[in-house]
């Protein structure tokens, strides 16, 4: 595997349509409960250990080859949020789209015919990472990451937040995002051998909520 | 010291031939105790009593609930059930099992469950319906009696429907829960936190649209014939109230 690969992966300058995401971050500062770095370590922390877990767990999945078909149902399964569920499947058509002029590969092909919609972004991230040699522990750290280092950078925007206070609360929860990937890639292993289902289900229910409260608010900044 | 308790309470339900609901198997054990009370025309309503508190570190308790094509079942507790902290070190389980088949409707509606200081408590709920059976299930949780710190609970719900999985959901709060569980991201503070799912064969080609009611449940449909009701509220009252206020609007 290459490490690079990884790097460009994981870099925040993919063209993935990332950025017009918050992670929910908009929708929790318009609602004052992200008001400073202390609150958005605490949003961060709780993303990761819910969303963050699932996603990482869905993306390694993917990454050690699971059907994606299967993983989609069981991403939709683990989404109660509609709003959710669409902003998933977007961001995954876009990643797709990167990934494929990237690292061409017949699975990614066979991807984007099975779901002309878009499939969850955590799979599409899985078998991107795949594509480009990266193993399962690599996309279970992209996925991890990225469920708080988009919220983080949303709130830096949203509050006019200082960036270094936004870069020490992520650097923070590096310890976490360890252990995160660690229970991610034990359970996308269970899951090789027992199925979708014995996959983490961790939620977290003002997330669900504030999303569809954001996706019908008129005037917004982020997508979700 | 008392030992642990491992106690199964069944229920099945079955159409009774003159357009009610029979009870063939209605059987409890150790502080389960599930009994028949007035239902209405064509549904039988059952009440689970505890007749101990409960449950209490160790115990693992299970309730097996299985409604046969046609029958109408609604289940209720006569009051909220204590998590409790046991002379036992390991957690407690509780263990939910409904079936329904075709053509069968069961109303899940236990009262809360309150998770004392110094609790332990793994809950799983998991519900296997038919692809035309009806299904209204609650669950609510209160973190906590009155100014109280939780103790340790975590809940999972799956609801299969024609043996596809559409929700399968984990929520895990209190001391030892993964870090942010009280955060603006989880639970932000709040101390009762509850949804109830609606599964009904109409919903396939007609959902209804999700939505956030004025006090604060969310409609969530799910992608499959069901939706979730959810929401988060200081106490057990007003969550109660945002549920009951989504669940009337969906009709």
């Amino acid at each position: 595997m290459s490490r690079a690969a990884l790097l460009v992966l994981a870099d925040g300058r993919f063209p993935a349509g990332g950025h017009a995401h918050s992670g929910g971050a908009e929708a929790a500062v318009r609602a004052g409960r992200i008001t400073g770095a202390g609150e958005l370590a605490e949003f961060c922390r709780g993303r990761l250990h819910t969303t963050g877990l699932v996603s990482a767990a869905l993306a390694a999945s993917a990454a050690l080859g699971m059907d994606p078909a299967g993983l989609d149902a069981a991403a939709d399964a683990r989404t109660p949020s509609p709003a959710l569920r669409g902003a998933a499947r977007r961001l995954g058509r876009q990643l797709l789209r990167a990934a494929r002029a990237t690292w061409p590969s017949a699975e990614l092909d066979a991807l984007a015919r099975d779901f002309p919609k878009g499939a969850h972004q955590p799979v599409v991230l899985g078998l991107a990472a795949r594509a480009a040699g990266l193993g399962a522990a690599d996309a279970a750290y992209c996925s991890a990451y990225e469920s708080v280092g988009g919220a983080a950078s949303a709130t830096v925007r949203l509050l006019s937040l200082d960036p270094l206070d936004a870069t020490g609360v992520l650097a923070r929860l590096a310890p976490e995002v360890d252990l995160v990937v660690d229970r991610a890639v034990a359970a996308a292993r269970e899951a090789l051998a027992e199925g979708p289902e014995t996959l983490p289900g961790a939620s977290a229910p003002l997330l669900e909520i504030l999303a569809e409260t954001h996706a019908a608010s008129p005037a917004r900044l982020f997508a979700s | 010291m008392t030992a642990a308790v491992t106690a199964t309470a069944r229920i099945h339900a079955r159409p009774d031939g003159r357009g009610g609901t029979a009870l063939p198997v209605l059987a409890g054990e150790g502080p389960l105790a599930p009994r028949r009370t007035r239902g209405t025309a064509g549904e039988a309503s059952v009440v689970l009593v505890g007749a101990m508190s409960g449950p209490l570190g160790g115990d693992r308790l299970r309730v097996e609930t299985e409604v046969a094509e046609g029958a109408r079942l609604r289940v209720g507790s006569a009051a909220a059930t204590l998590a409790l902290p046991g002379r036992h070190q390991d957690e407690a389980r509780y263990d939910v099992r409904l079936t329904v088949a075709d053509g069968g409707e069961l109303r899940w509606l236990p009262e809360q469950l309150i998770s004392a200081g110094g609790s332990d408590l793994y809950v799983t709920t998991r519900a296997d319906l038919a692809a035309r059976a009806r299904l209204v299930l609650r669950e609510e949780q209160v973190l906590g009696r009155t100014g109280e710190e939780p103790g340790r609970l975590t809940s999972r719900l799956t609801v299969r429907i024609a043996g596809r999985c559409v929700l399968d959901q984990e929520l895990s709060c209190g001391p030892g829960a993964p870090g942010g569980w009280d955060g603006p991201a989880v639970l932000a503070g709040h101390r009762a936190v509850g949804q109830i799912v609606v599964v009904r064969p109409e919903f396939a080609p007609h959902p209804p649209a999700a939505r956030v009611c004025p006090a604060g449940a969310a409609v969530l449909p799910l992608a499959g014939p069901a939706v979730l009701l959810t929401a988060v509220a200081p106490d057990a009252l007003q969550l109660r109230r945002a549920l009951d206020e989504a669940l009337a609007a969906l009709g």
